[in-house]
């Protein structure tokens, strides 16, 4: 029987959701990870191992593991460190398992680690941090976070990471050396002739469109944007959304041109849903239209965020979307965004949601 | 060779670390050497106790028979030192 599992990351612990194909009926497990604040959940499909990527305040950054699907827990930050006298790491943050199975971690200050013994021990990833453009990375209202990582599904050498406030870096040399990835990104908080630089934007959100990974959608801070060609020309796709803010994008599982986004009403609006009614948005044409998909979400009184780990896709067909809410709310539809319904609610501010689908 | 001291674990680390006890005896003459002692019994706690400046964390502290210490504060043969958690949190 098909088990469908959703992996949430809270600030306070981590919590899973099981369920079965028909993605109806859920049964809540946690906190984990002694509630320490989780920024990000993931899982190994092909094992079920379990990774956990946070920090707590008095112990500092760690990624803890599973590998019996969250009964049992360990932690280890051992390599997880910058060299003495930097500004310490205060949290992990991102996470991703690259198709050699190399484990990636992005953490707070901005930086990238690689474990090659999935998680026991970290090594960072000299060639990001020394990048000329870093000493121009600020942190952003988050912290200057690495939050994602987006690895090739078949070339272990390339990867894309997400910065705050940095922008998009990509490697084609696992790691060794890197280079931005933002033309046609806009910073709209530069002076106006300034708005389109090689670095410093803010992105919020990569999403790699399936079977085509050079195709990439971002949410960024300033708008939504579809490059076809690995993050070197963006182009916006933001015509048509109820505003150019948000943080989470997501890419249907098999479908290259269908993306799902959550606009926010704006950054100095209160960063909740536009017109306090709840939606979260389709295309169907890689970014041409766009469908608001408002079935069984609240559409009055509506004023949670959704964090930028917080919404994501399963692998089934139909495919299963879900988001949690800074609320503590978790909304799951198991048909494409059509239907939605509440399947959790007064959990600690939400921050990140994946999903684990395991046959028989 | 330094003499033992004993060290005082709060109830937040020793949940990290399954089978920590309270209180443990170590050999160290300093904090630092302490929690190097600590770490080889529990491999992973020196990371939780200090972070890379190297210092101790920001929102713990350790006293030294009840004064505050930092790293390369002495213990004493047959001291004290009492870690504890700091108002944090969130």
């Amino acid at each position: 029987m098909t088990q469908v599992k959703l992996l949430l990351g809270t600030k306070k612990g981590a919590f899973i959701l099981d369920g079965d194909g028909d993605r109806r009926d859920w049964a809540l497990r946690g906190p984990f990870c002694e509630t320490w604040p989780i920024n990000h959940v993931i899982a190994d499909p092909a094992t079920g191992t379990i990774w956990a990527a946070g920090g707590n305040e008095w112990f500092g950054p760690a990624v803890w593991r599973s590998t019996d699907v969250g009964e049992s827990w360990t932690h280890s930050s051992t390599g997880l460190a910058y060299p003495a006298g930097e500004t310490p790491i205060k949290a992990a943050w991102s996470l991703a398992l690259g198709p050699d199975g190399t484990l990636w971690c992005g953490v707070e200050p901005a930086g990238l680690f690689r474990s090659d013994d999935r998680g026991e021990t970290w090594t960072q990833v000299t060639g990001l941090t020394s990048h000329p453009s870093r000493a121009d990375w600020q942190p952003g209202g988050g912290g200057m976070i690495l939050h994602g990582i987006l690895p090739h599904p078949a070339d272990a050498d390339r990867l894309w990471v997400a910065i705050s406030v940095a922008g998009v870096f990509a490697t084609e040399d696992g790691g060794a050396t890197w280079a931005p990835r933002n033309r046609g990104t806009r910073q709209d908080y530069a002076p106006e002739e300034q708005r389109y630089p090689e670095h410093g934007q803010c992105v919020h959100a990569l999403a790699m469109a399936a079977g085509m990974p050079d195709r990439l959608y971002q949410q960024n801070h300033c708008g939504m944007y579809r490059s076809e060609d690995g993050g070197r020309v963006w182009t916006s796709i933001e015509a048509g959304l109820p505003s150019s803010f948000g943080f989470p994008a997501v890419a249907h599982p098999r479908d290259p041109d269908t993306l799902y986004l959550l606009p926010l009403n704006g950054d100095q609006a209160g960063r909740y849903m536009p017109d306090a009614a709840a939606a979260v948005w389709r295309t169907r044409d890689a970014g041409a239209n766009w469908q608001a998909l408002r079935d069984g979400l609240p559409q009055q009184h509506a004023y949670f965020g959704v964090m930028r780990r917080a919404m994501a896709a399963d692998r089934l067909d139909p495919a299963g979307v879900y988001f949690g809410t800074s609320g503590g709310g978790l909304y799951a539809s198991a048909d494409e965004g059509e239907a939605w319904t509440c399947i959790a609610e007064h959990l600690p501010t939400i921050l990140s949601v994946e999903t684990l689908v395991r046959d028989g | 060779m330094a003499d033992p001291v004993t060290v005082l674990l709060p109830e937040a680390l020793r949940r990290l670390f399954p089978g920590a006890p309270r209180q443990a005896e170590v050999t160290a003459g300093t904090v630092a050497e302490a929690i190097a002692a600590l770490d080889r019994l529990w491999p992973g706690m020196a990371d939780r106790l200090c972070d890379s400046t190297p210092a101790i964390r920001r929102h713990l502290n350790i006293f030294v028979d009840g004064e505050r210490a930092r790293l390369d504060t002495p213990i004493p043969p047959r001291g004290e030192m009492l870690v504890m958690t700091w108002i944090s949190g969130g």
